[in-house]
């Protein structure tokens, strides 16, 4: 299926959860945020947390700036 | 000397000993960001909440690997915000990712050429976000109707502009700052404009409770230096403050006795 991951339209398998997304996306030990159809998925649901087609997900993380 | 250790900076009812905050944004590595931050004595620093493709090296370190929360008050900002939704998004992604740390710096920007805040936006977002528990420290206009709307609200301290962000031009309207200050009960800080360290010593004297600045280190030849110099000038600044200064007068006033030179009989 389907989903938009930080403005990106990309393809994830039908099972996919916020937390194997991050795992996918490589960013090791970095500090993120989830935000999911503009609501905050809080670090501690991100595995239980599903994905379904058409989901706006926004993933951040703390870089420099003034 | 003792009046500096009993004379913290208080935001949000937490103390702090620096009255000079800083970004991390426009150095060259992370290590400079680190180095100038030490050198700096900076204990608040700014941080921006960016999409995870933007900024990433797998080779770099993470920032906050870097600048440690634990030593560190992390003040995530809402730049690149053009309206007041975009603003509370970010700030509660940024409670989120500092595992539930509140206090934000919000500042909503007007347009890319001036990054003049957007009072309007600005002022709908402090709302929202003071509302949701949010501690607001927020960048605005030196207009102190504005001002006084946003501590109404319940922002925690009024960072009003020396002048546009970046542009390095100083405080271009002293008066005005003074204006704010004058009613304002929480802390008023210069946020943006500082280009060296003799503005931050001016904004200092003035009366400001602390100085936010980013570019004036990490654009200087030496930002480690500078962050140094920054550092001598918001405490000298401060001591002068509190110290008083002399009157001015309009003619001379001789420091040495005008009695018993050897001119005359």
């Amino acid at each position: 299926m389907q989903i938009q991951l930080n403005g990106d339209n990309i393809e994830v398998q039908d099972d996919a959860s916020v937390a194997t997304l991050i795992a996918r996306m490589d960013l090791g030990e970095r500090r993120v945020a989830v935000e999911l159809n503009l609501e905050i998925v809080p670090r501690s649901l991100h595995a239980e947390t599903l994905l379904k087609a058409g989901d706006r997900l926004e993933v951040v993380h703390a870089i420099g700036g003034g | 000397m003792s009046e500096q250790h009993n004379d913290p900076l208080i935001i949000a009812g937490r103390s702090f000993q620096s009255r000079l905050l800083i970004g991390t944004g426009k150095y060259r590595d992370l290590e400079e960001t680190r180095l100038a931050i030490e050198a700096s004595g900076a204990e608040i620093v700014t941080v921006a909440v960016r999409r995870t493709n933007i900024g990433q090296n797998p080779d770099e370190p993470n920032l906050l690997d870097v600048i440690s929360p634990d030593k560190y008050t992390i003040l995530p900002n809402t730049a690149g915000c053009f309206n007041a939704v975009d603003a509370v998004r970010t700030c509660k992604l940024a409670r989120e990712l500092m595992d539930g740390h509140d206090l934000v710096k919000l500042e909503v920007l007007g347009d890319e050429k001036t990054l003049y805040p957007n009072v309007v936006e600005t002022i709908k977002a402090a709302d929202e976000l003071v509302r949701d528990g949010f501690k607001v420290m927020v960048y605005t206009s030196d207009d102190p109707i504005v001002a006084k709307e946003l501590e109404a609200i319940g922002c925690v301290s009024i960072m009003p502009l020396g002048s546009m962000i970046g542009s390095g031009l100083g405080i271009l309207n002293p008066h005005n700052i003074n204006v704010i200050m004058e009613d304002c009960k929480v802390p008023v800080l210069v946020d943006a404009g500082v280009g060296t360290a003799s503005e931050a010593a001016v904004a200092m004297e003035m009366g400001c409770e602390a100085v936010l600045m980013n570019s004036a280190i990490a654009g200087a030849r030496n930002p480690i230096l500078m962050a140094h110099a920054m550092r001598k000038a918001v405490e000298a600044g401060r001591e002068a403050y509190l110290a008083g200064r002399m009157p001015r007068k309009k003619y001379a006033s001789a420091s040495s006795p005008m009695e018993g030179t050897i001119v005359g009989k």
